[in-house]
């Protein structure tokens, strides 16, 4: 009888922030769809009131069903029968509980059999669903590429696959390849045109695609003989009863074990193009992994909020030297900055799915009649802050999930290290977050133009100028000297860069952690005046913080421009 | 096919608190939050599967209790069901299970449906009375226990009933009473475009209470979410057979029984007892 709503009083208060009320009026567009849906909102209030009551629901399925599969998903995992994925059985009960709950095709327009929720309740439900299993929330998760399909597909091709997602269909992006991972201008999966069959039929192999054999799936693929590099690669759409894909192998995982990560070989699969030919990478799956990224920000943010959860209750429980080991101060200092990391961690994902809604809602409505030109400028503004902070989201979350799981289990001891406790299988799923959809120095590369560009800065000056309760007077002036270092930090890498190519990636990762350090602790700040509940994280971030600058300040302003060189000499040793 | 599943709000006795009883003795309903009597999930899910197999079917709750009880019928609504009836009035006041199953076949009569089920019993009374009584008033046959409906023939169901010491498939005509165990499938959770179209669902009274706001004139002007409530009138009973007047059985004496044994501990149900105890148990080598 758990539910993972209820008992969050965290996710509570993000849904109510006072931004709710433009992101709704924008998603409902004047909340036209009441003449039209039984189930449409009739106004801000009662849109509300079914988020609240939908995601009540989410939290209870979690609670009641996913949560307490987890342990045997993990140890059952998937299979491969006849050449197609056969998931655990806990796995299909998960999606049996969440179809019937309706909570699919979540945030798609209702006439495509959706529920038109923003981008915060889908978020959110991912959250709790990765909470009560990590590798469900890979399966469940993969919905968002509806989303692709709905910004970029024909009207024919979205009446046929977003209502079959609302229906319950899984998802999967097929973008790796053997040779093409991080580098995915290099895929070599082959679409040709046939006349005869009036298809683009697919020929080669996709590895590490997770839930591969999920019934709607977007593929990238080299539609233009010849090319070899992005250029000549667009998305495609294969539906799974077209047949022609196999499953060869799913791969043995260190984690998210119940989530089938498959090596795909296409022979002849029929698809269907989305959008532009030579479009693929360059704009489809950039909005692709940006969704994509917002959605492991979700999961480690879910992953974060397990971990604190069986450290908390086994501090709590363990007694040694005759009291509970939560009362030492090694352990309890532990807890503080798990909490604090994890309320960070949450602040920041909110911030983010707030400004990716607003721009994205923005873009649909363009989609339907031209901006004005204040609107025009607000998009653009949204635009650029959501570029800059997914990345941010996704490396900080991501590896806040490792630091948690790895404190998780040293809180537990000896018992930790046991397969007794659910802090081992938190240890192995959060393992992953932050290599796949771009491993965390990959994020580095997508923010740091934020940081280069004034971004992260700007932001900053603009949480700053806000208006903060009496006890955080302290912290927010501490966050202005910090602001001064970063920038003096900046100003000595470009420097630095213009006399030795290559200081400002040598460095990149110190600045992008700095602005994500003091945003983050703007930000638990601004809540702190709002609930006392945030006052104690508040604190103990900024301290956090505030070591991490003053470390990355140290390392950087006494680092010359030598050391590009220092650094890159163990690449030719033999 | 017309199917009616009988539910009952209940206090919610699994979760006892130390203030779960009135120092009369009695139930504090106060403390105790109201929910849908658990086997009634179990009956519900078994009318909403034979619905999903037999195209055309309706499936409508019908509960005795005060005004607040319609939110069974909301919780039943988001799940599955199609509405439901709600018998409410002071004439229905201190039922006992004889009074309440003849309020109900009364109602019942007016409805007239095909299957009734209901769950085995509730958590509140345990008697497991209501059921087989209502089946009684209204000459029907009955199927207790049930675990799964295995078959939809023409005129009859095929019912796999959960016994003590195995299992029994039997084959009732219908119109039937079958009453539910906690064994069978668990009801499927409420579902998001569901809850959207109903929550605004409102019985009579609820609308009179709420009258003026938007929710109620929403319901009054939108017959989906209208529930249908009736009073004693409204289904034609023999007053004399109704309530307190109707209700043979009487509570003799109430005991509040303490534990009299050297060395008890005494625990709350509240999950940090539940873990020192645990804790205890491990400590002491009892358990694990």
């Amino acid at each position: 009888m758990a539910n993972f709503f209820s008992d969050n009083k965290d996710l509570q208060f993000h849904l109510n922030h006072p931004l709710m009320r433009k992101i709704v009026e924008l998603k409902e567009r004047g909340f036209a769809d009441k003449e039209l849906y039984d189930y449409a909102p009739q106004d801000f209030d009662d849109a509300m009131d079914s988020y609240r009551r939908v995601l009540e629901i989410a939290g209870e399925v979690c609670g009641d069903v996913i949560a307490p599969n987890a342990e045997g998903v993990d140890h059952e995992g998937p299979r491969v029968v006849n050449d197609h994925v056969e998931y655990a059985s806990g796995t299909v009960r998960n999606m049996k509980a969440v179809v019937d709950a309706g909570l699919s095709g979540m945030t798609l327009p209702r006439k495509y059999d959706g529920l038109n929720f923003p981008l915060i309740c889908f978020v959110m439900a991912n959250e709790m669903v990765a909470r009560a299993d990590a590798s469900f929330e890979n399966i469940w998760g993969l919905q968002d590429c509806a989303e692709t399909l709905n910004e970029f597909a024909s009207e024919e091709q979205k009446e046929k696959f977003l209502k079959w997602v609302s229906a319950g269909a899984t998802c999967a992006m097929d973008l790796t390849e053997p040779d093409a991972g991080s580098d995915l201008g290099a895929v070599m999966l082959k679409a040709t045109w046939s006349e005869e069959r009036q298809t683009w039929l697919l020929n080669g192999v996709k590895r590490f695609i997770t839930n591969g054999d999920g019934e709607v799936s977007l593929v990238l693929a080299r539609t233009e003989e010849g090319t070899t590099d992005a250029r000549g690669l667009s998305m495609l759409v294969y539906d799974k009863r077209d047949g022609g894909v196999k499953v060869r192998r799913i791969e043995n995982k260190l984690g998210i074990k119940g989530s089938p990560t498959c090596e795909l070989v296409f022979t002849n699969a029929p698809a269907q193009l989305v959008g532009d030919r030579k479009m693929g990478l360059i704009k489809y799956v950039m909005s692709l992994m940006n969704a994509a990224r917002l959605g492991i920000g979700a999961q480690s943010v879910g992953l974060c909020e397990a971990a604190f959860r069986e450290a908390l209750k086994y501090a709590r429980e363990r007694e040694q030297f005759g009291k509970p080991i939560i009362r030492f101060a090694a352990v309890s200092e532990m807890l503080s900055n798990m909490k604090a990391k994890l309320q960070g961690a949450r602040a920041l994902l909110y911030e983010t799915a707030r400004f990716v809604e607003v721009y994205k809602q923005y873009m649909h409505i363009s989609h339907e009649r031209s901006l004005e030109a204040e609107e025009r400028q607000e998009m653009k503004f949204y635009n650029r802050l959501a570029d800059g902070f997914t990345p941010l989201v996704k490396l900080f979350s991501s590896e806040y999930a490792n630091q948690l799981a790895y404190d998780a289990i040293q809180i537990h001891g000896g018992s930790g290290f046991m397969k007794d406790y659910p802090c081992e299988r938190l240890y192995r799923d959060a393992r992953i977050m932050n290599i796949y959809e771009g491993t965390s120095q990959l994020q580095v590369v997508a923010a740091i133009n934020a940081v280069t560009k004034g971004t992260f800065m700007e932001q900053i000056g603009r949480y700053a100028a806000e208006e903060y309760s009496e006890a955080m007077q302290p912290i927010v002036e501490k966050l202005k000297a910090l602001t001064v270092k970063f920038s003096e930090m900046v100003a000595r890498v470009e420097a630095g860069d213009k006399e030795c190519a290559g200081f400002k990636d040598f460095h990149a990762r110190r600045l992008v952690e700095t602005a994500g350090h003091i945003i983050i602790s703007y930000l638990l700040a601004r809540q702190a005046g709002e609930s006392e509940e945030y006052v104690a994280s508040a604190r103990i971030f900024s301290k956090l913080a505030e070591g991490r600058v003053t470390e990355a300040y140290t390392y950087v302003m006494s680092s010359s421009t030598e050391d590009v060189e220092l650094f890159h000499a163990v690449g030719s040793e033999e | 096919m017309k199917i009616v599943v009988l539910a009952k709000q209940v206090p919610d006795t699994r979760n006892v608190g130390k203030d779960a009883m009135t120092p009369e003795g009695t139930v504090n309903r106060a403390a105790l939050p109201a929910i849908f009597n658990p086997e009634d999930l179990n009956a519900l899910e078994a009318a909403l599967r034979l619905k999903d197999a037999v195209e055309g079917s309706t499936v409508h709750i019908l509960t005795m209790g005060p005004q607040r009880a319609a939110d069974i019928i909301r919780d039943a609504m988001f799940r599955g069901a199609d509405g439901g009836y709600l018998l409410s009035g002071r004439e229905f006041a201190g039922s006992d299970t004889l009074a309440t199953s003849y309020a109900l076949s009364c109602a019942l009569r007016k409805i007239a449906p095909d299957v009734i089920f209901a769950g085995r019993q509730a958590i509140d009374g345990d008697t497991a009375q209501v059921g087989p009584q209502v089946a009684e008033k209204l000459g029907l046959p009955q199927v207790t226990y049930a675990e799964e409906v295995v078959e939809v023939k023409e005129s009859s169901l095929v019912v796999k009933r959960r016994l003590e010491h195995g299992v029994e498939t039997v084959e009732c005509p219908l119109p039937a009473v079958i009453t539910v165990n906690a064994s069978a499938a668990e009801c499927r959770p409420r579902n998001a475009k569901r809850v959207m179209k109903y929550k605004y669902a409102l019985a009579k009274s609820e609308i009179a209470a709420a009258a003026g706001t938007p929710a109620a004139e929403r319901a009054a002007s939108t017959p989906y979410l209208q529930i249908v409530e009736w009073a004693a009138a409204d289904v034609d009973p023999d007053p004399a057979q109704l309530g307190l007047q109707g209700s043979p059985t009487k509570v003799k004496k109430i005991e509040n029984v303490v534990f009299a044994a050297k060395e008890a501990k005494r625990l709350t149900a509240s999950d940090e007892d539940i873990n020192s105890l645990m804790v205890e148990l491990i400590a002491s080598h009892t358990l694990g």
